[in-house]
């Protein structure tokens, strides 16, 4: 994501490059040296029964990083592999590419369900091949979506499309259901890739790549501790509640977390709206076009104009249409997204015993939480940018279209005026 | 050539023969702004020179309404808009007009007006009045006679009626019209003692004459279907339009609570203090952009309600124009019975004369019954007959000529009101262009703002 890269590169938001400031929360400095120690303590301050496996996703991870500072039996901390990141993020230099396309559905005799096609383009070394073709359903996406917030519980994993259906509707895999989905599924996982740590997560890879069975083989390995890591980042932030010296920062966020919440659910229901609005204004409008074909049957002088009407506005009903799927495109799901990530950030009210986890956490959040309040204001900014270019490329069609009338009318009244003349 | 009767009461002078729809009697006038808030259009009128009412240029307006409260005929107290109407005067040298005459009028009375001229020239497509309630009214507009909007509408509707009388080369010269505009008092009782409800059909008898009618003229056949269709097209599109006022105006105000979002919104910003200051002032923007965006559709619309004003009216047309197919069904069924029972006279007459009985008479039968009548009764009721052979001859010649006059001058009106229906169709429709071209204009401009606001920011 263009945005996403932008952040992490700005020098006043993203993560915070550990060298340049003095301050390293509970020694876990970024210098190569002591990379190891803050990674011990990172370890115990989260309680992480399933030491090995971080280990091994970061020592895959770390097999990038400089040499000499690396440990393979430590985790390296996200701040240390800024410089890589730095380095990775140049939006010229994105080298993971994924969609997600075409929905099926299968029928067995137990169940019902719909697989995605993921094709995912690479040039990194780590894998394989260059390019795969996978199948995944909604169920493959909550288990990656576990697995990472379990492997960085400090790190704001991107939201998943809601698991049921709101509003009552009758069928559960209707196409606009599905099409929703499909699209934030897509949203879901180049989030991921455009991560400066995630996009390295090895389930994430597997993910992508490995054929049904190797996954489900996969995914029996160890099983997680997903209903627990996903409270991992509240309760070590809610705990902050509790934390006499409650850090600042974290104030700010929770306080900004509250308003945007707010904010973010008012414009989506509007957002929401405004869709609906223009569905039905739509609707109505097929008809009228239709009205002036009918009249000019009955009327041998009028047969032209009313025919030109016609075809006016109908030409003005598929701008209408064009900007309504604009505002599905393009504005809708980002907001929802949104939506969904405040969900997530909202904080319960919980009394933390965490009081000393809470100073390692402190950093590899707030490095997040930076970056995606960076990410928050261009997505929002673009998407309504979008949305204004729509209704003025909408506005500009109609206005082309009605003027063009105007100017044959006028001439066909000036032509019948100079016939006139004897 | 009326159809009225010469009376001198009616006219000051009967008018001679001359062609119907002369292009320079028609609509053609100079169109002002009257000063007053509530005016809109006047129309002047260039009338025939030998027309006696009319010796310059007038034009006539409806300029204001009042709401007023009043007795009824029942006694009861109720409340009813009154109309002021004005005519002046245009003295041709500098353009000045002098107000000569002003009076009020109320709905009733345009009522009124417009059942006597129904009556008296049937061979006229007589226009409409607006709608007595509100119609095809779409959720915000109020169904409510009372409501100012629909008052000012109305009040439009009204000046357009006397304007299309004004300019009607036949009824603006009716002495009825004339004492509409003039005589404030006593008017109605000068109506009614015309004796104009008496002179009407009745309302069975055309329905009747439509159904027997043998032999139509078949222009005015086509011209009642072309009627019925105009009406059934009409409604329908007045229908749908409705709609998609209703429509878009939703989609309009619903982008005016972006608005209160981004305002407050924008109050967060400016307190992070983020660096993001400039954030808060450009949100304030766009919030201003949404609600200047949501308060302009009220305008468009108002301005769309009197496109649809124009339609209605030849909505109403239609059924005018049924009015004169019906007169004319009622004059030839009329003829078709005449001549119906001169046949049957004739043929009675002819069977006495020869003495063959081939018609079934009472005469006949009871004649059978209590014997045979003896030459010299026979003798007088061939007499009898013939003498209503010869009424029944004269009057068959007349109502053919009637009838026939009827036609050509019922046609001329309705080739007239042909041209000036495509005119006004077409400037309409024109006119609904123009209206939508302003709003993409104002919309691509609130757009192109909106969008500048975020990149701002």
């Amino acid at each position: 994501m263009e945005g996403e890269r932008r952040a992490s590169q700005a020098p006043s938001s993203g993560l915070p490059a550990g060298g340049a400031n003095g301050e390293s929360p509970g020694g876990g400095a970024p210098f190569p040296g002591s990379s190891g120690s803050s990674a011990l303590l990172q370890a115990e301050v989260l309680d992480l029964d399933e030491d090995e496996d971080d280990l091994e996703v970061f020592s895959k991870d770390a097999s990038l990083m400089d040499m000499n500072s690396f440990s393979p039996m430590m985790p390296t901390s996200p701040l240390s592999m800024i410089n890589q990141i730095k380095f990775e993020d140049e939006p010229d230099l994105k080298d993971l590419f994924i969609t997600v396309d075409e929905p099926e559905s299968h029928v067995t005799t137990i169940e019902t369900f719909i697989t995605y096609r993921i094709i995912t383009k690479t040039s990194r070394g780590e894998f394989d091949s260059s390019e795969f073709e996978v199948r995944r359903r909604y169920q493959d996406f909550l288990w990656l979506k576990g697995k990472l917030e379990e492997a960085h519980p400090t790190l704001i994993i991107p939201p998943l499309p809601e698991k049921f259906i709101v509003k009552g509707m009758v069928e559960r895999f209707n196409d606009d259901f599905i099409e929703t989905r499909r699209k934030a599924l897509h949203k879901f996982l180049n989030r991921i890739a455009d991560h400066p740590t995630l996009t390295f997560n090895e389930d994430f890879k597997i993910f992508l790549t490995a054929q049904a069975w190797e996954l489900s083989s996969h995914k029996k390995q160890g099983p997680g501790l997903l209903s627990r890591m996903g409270q991992t980042v509240r309760a070590v932030a809610s705990s902050m509640r509790g934390v006499k010296n409650r850090p600042e920062e974290f104030m700010e966020m929770n306080n900004f977390i509250e308003l945007f919440s707010q904010k973010i659910n008012l414009i989506d229901k509007i957002s929401q709206r405004i869709y609906k609005e223009e569905r039905e204004y739509f609707d109505e409008m097929k008809e009228y076009g239709p009205i002036h074909i009918l009249w000019s049957a009955s009327e041998e002088d009028l047969v032209d104009t009313l025919k030109d009407v016609a075809s006016c506005i109908d030409r003005c009903c598929k701008a209408t249409e064009k900007r309504m799927s604009g505002l599905s495109e393009a504005l809708l799901p980002v907001v929802h997204e949104y939506v969904l990530y405040s969900e997530m950030l909202m904080l319960p009210e919980e009394i933390g015993k965490l009081e000393d986890k809470v100073e390692c956490a402190n950093n590899a959040l707030k490095a997040d939480w930076e970056r995606w309040k960076q990410n928050m204001q261009n997505d929002i900014k673009l998407a309504f940018t979008d949305m204004a270019e729509e209704n003025i490329h909408y506005y500009e069609q109609c206005l082309a279209t009605w003027e063009s009338f105007l100017t044959s009318q006028t001439n066909l009244h000036l032509e019948e005026a100079s016939e006139d003349k004897p | 050539m009326e159809q009225a009767p010469p009376d001198p009461e009616r006219q000051l002078q009967p008018a001679p023969l001359e062609p119907l729809g002369s292009p320079d009697a028609g609509l053609g006038a100079a169109v002002g702004k009257e000063a007053e808030g509530a005016g809109e259009e006047s129309s002047g009128v260039d009338t025939m020179t030998h027309n006696n009412f009319w010796l310059k240029k007038i034009e006539i307006s409806v300029s204001e309404a009042e709401k007023r409260t009043g007795r009824n005929a029942m006694n009861m107290q109720e409340t009813y808009t009154a109309y002021l109407i004005e005519t002046r005067s245009v003295e041709h040298t500098d353009g000045q007009s002098v107000l000569t005459d002003s009076l009020w009028r109320r709905y009733s009375e345009f009522e009124l007006l417009r059942s006597y001229l129904l009556v008296y020239y049937p061979h006229i497509v007589v226009p409409p009045l607006p709608e007595k309630r509100a119609e095809f009214v779409w959720h915000k507009l109020s169904a409510d006679n009372m409501d100012p909007d629909f008052v000012e509408r109305r009040r439009i509707g009204l000046e357009n009626f006397l304007l299309r009388i004004a300019s009607h080369p036949i009824l603006c010269r009716d002495k009825i019209f004339y004492l509409f505009l003039t005589q404030e008092g006593n008017w109605k009782e000068t109506v009614n003692e015309t004796g104009f409800q008496l002179k009407a059909d009745s309302r069975l008898k055309a329905l009747n004459a439509t159904f027997r009618v043998k032999n139509p003229d078949k222009r005015f056949t086509d011209l009642k279907h072309y009627s019925d269709e105009l009406q059934s097209v009409i409604s329908h599109l007045l229908r749908v339009r409705a709609r998609v006022a209703d429509r878009l105006y939703g989609v309009y105000k619903v982008h005016g609570n972006y608005g209160r979002v981004f305002s407050e919104w924008s109050a967060i910003e400016k307190e992070m203090g983020d660096g993001l200051q400039s954030a808060g002032h450009h949100m304030d923007v766009f919030r201003g952009y949404m609600c200047r965006y949501a308060s302009s559709i009220d305008d468009i619309l108002e301005d769309e309600e009197h496109y649809a004003d124009q339609l209605k009216e030849y909505l109403f047309y239609a059924e005018a124009l049924r009015a004169v197919c019906r007169k004319h069904e009622l004059m030839q069924y009329d003829l078709e019975m005449a001549a119906q029972d001169l046949a049957s006279k004739k043929q009675q007459c002819e069977e006495l004369v020869t003495g063959t009985v081939r018609t079934f008479s009472l005469k006949g039968m009871t004649t059978k019954l209590f014997g045979q009548e003896t030459p010299e009764q026979r003798e007088a009721r061939i007499k009898v007959l013939e003498e209503q052979i010869n009424e029944g001859e004269q009057q068959l010649k007349s109502k053919n000529l009637e009838g026939r006059e009827f036609v050509k001058n019922a046609w001329a009106d309705i080739e007239r009101f042909k041209e000036q229906k495509n005119r006004d169709l077409k400037e309409a429709l024109i006119s609904y262009a123009v209206m939508q071209i302003s709003m993409c204009k104002k919309g691509i401009q609130v757009w192109t703002n909106a969008k500048e606001c975020f990149s701002k920011m």
